[in-house]
């Protein structure tokens, strides 16, 4: 008995013990699950593997894009034509104010000149095509098709023909990623058009927003249009962002529950515009959904620009 | 009634090359535009299931690891969550896998059914917690689907591992 040597034999080659390995993966998958969550210091890794699995994931979606072609090529020339009929008659209707607008935007530079005012800035961008929907059920991003190497940055906003759509939140080398507006506690700084009263608006993640910290007895009516009020340094002024449907008035709070819906089709598959950022570069989004109303610098930003202004004159 | 192996069929092995693109056919499925559907299942993780339930030598917790990150860049999810879900799913398979293979295939599906239903819900619960929002009932459909599908995976991931049927007459064995 005192000979048996209980040690397995050295040719049967055995790695560590499941439990142990089990252990190993749990612990690495927990500590990137906090890391990414909380410090959002793995972008590197997140970006690396993006280069491979962003190939594939296109390659995956080009059965239902050849669907939307098949059935955009079978619509007929009678759609087709009656679409463009359309096309023409909403672009001479809008053709009056477009030609004053070059003029308008003239005269405004200069009366602003006058006042010793910042200029305006103008909004320039690029269009990106949407690629796909993330594949995440817990929030509502999109995909569009220019990333790095179209010198797309993270903090920019992206607008459609009919308002905001969203932020860019992540930036792949091919790829981008846009957070919109409707995603849980993404936040857009407002204005009221009717009153011009400011404020904050969020995402519920159900596909409306909620104007949160409005007064019980506030102005505001169903039906208001709200529009980015510009105070972020990550939205330009004037580009709405979601109509007013719902009040819920209720004495018992100090607060009034205000729903409203997107005006720009945030859920639909298109194409979207992609900001520049806005002078003085404003700095990258302090959490995922890249919070513009949070950030903490913003004041200096602002009392900067004050000053810039200041020494122009 | 004694349950019993019941099938009576010798496979060959297994290639490895076999389970790579099982894999990267899953992964794909995945990405497809369908997964927006309601119940339409992780390929990923019901293929990573299989494969740690017939070959928990070759198909373990790193490969999970791997495709868990994977499906976390490409999903846009935060990193970790589908690692931690199929590195579970892997190790509960691949301990499980001497019992489950002795059931007939419904027994096996039913088996399944447990595991795949936790990947989903611990996924749910991970993000719930760092506080995103209910996905809807329709998340949870997904591994439903998958038990059913378990009878004709099980079909076609084996099919290269079958013999021909009619054997040499002369053969001793």
């Amino acid at each position: 008995m005192a000979g048996i040597d209980h040690a397995p034999p050295p040719f049967f080659k055995r790695g560590p013990a499941p439990l142990a390995l089990l252990t190993f993966y749990i612990a690495v998958s927990l500590a990137i699950f906090v890391l990414d969550l909380r410090f959002k210091s793995l972008d590197l890794l997140r970006q690396s593997v993006a280069l491979v699995v962003d190939p594939v994931q296109r390659v995956a979606q080009t059965p239902g894009s050849l669907v939307d072609y098949a059935a955009g090529y079978l619509r007929g020339l009678q759609a087709l034509q009656q679409e463009n009929q359309e096309l023409k008659h909403s672009q001479l209707a809008t053709a009056p104010n477009l030609q004053r607008l070059a003029q308008l935007e003239v005269e405004n530079e200069r009366l602003r000149k006058l006042l010793s005012v910042k200029e305006r800035e103008k909004a320039n961008g690029q269009v990106t095509q949407i690629l796909y929907t993330a594949r995440d059920p817990f929030s509502r991003k999109i995909i569009v098709d220019k990333g790095q190497q179209a010198g797309v940055v993270a903090g920019q906003p992206a607008i459609d023909e009919t308002g905001v759509v969203g932020q860019v939140t992540r930036v792949f080398p091919f790829s981008a990623e846009i957070t919109l507006i409707t995603d849980k506690d993404q936040v857009v700084p407002v204005q009221i058009v009717r009153s011009g009263q400011r404020s904050v608006v969020f995402g519920l993640g159900n596909g409306q927003l909620e104007l949160r910290y409005m007064p019980a007895n506030a102005d505001i009516q169903v039906g208001d249009v709200l529009v980015t009020s510009g105070l972020d340094g990550i939205y330009l002024p004037g580009f709405p962002v979601a109509k007013v449907v719902n009040i819920e008035r209720d004495s018992a709070y100090s607060f009034a529950r205000i729903f409203c819906v997107p005006i720009a089709g945030v859920e639909n598959f298109g194409e979207v515009m992609v900001l520049d950022p806005r002078q003085p570069m404003p700095p990258p989004p302090p959490a995922a959904s890249g919070r513009p109303g949070s950030s903490a610098d913003q004041p200096g930003l602002r009392s900067k620009k004050k000053k810039l202004s200041g020494k122009e004159n | 009634m004694q349950p019993t192996f019941s099938s009576s069929r010798i496979l060959l092995p297994v290639r490895p090359w076999f389970i790579f693109f099982s894999l990267i056919a899953a992964a794909l499925l995945n990405f497809m535009p369908t997964a927006h559907w309601p119940g339409v299942p992780d390929w990923v993780a019901l293929v990573l299931c299989f494969w740690s339930i017939r070959e928990f030598r070759r198909v373990g917790m790193g490969w999970a690891f791997v495709l868990g990150l994977m499906m976390d860049v490409a999903d846009g999810a935060v990193l970790g969550q589908h690692c931690f879900a199929y590195v579970l799913l892997a190790y509960a398979a691949s301990s499980l896998s001497r019992r489950i293979l002795w059931f007939p295939l419904v027994q096996q599906a039913l088996q399944v059914m447990p595991l795949l239903v936790a990947t989903q819900v611990l996924q749910a619960l991970m993000r719930l917690a760092v506080g995103a929002d209910f996905p809807g009932w329709g998340y949870f459909l997904g591994p439903f689907v998958a038990t059913l599908l378990w009878i004709p995976l099980t079909f076609i991931l084996l099919l290269p591992q079958y013999q021909p049927v009619d054997q040499d007459p002369n053969r001793p064995i």
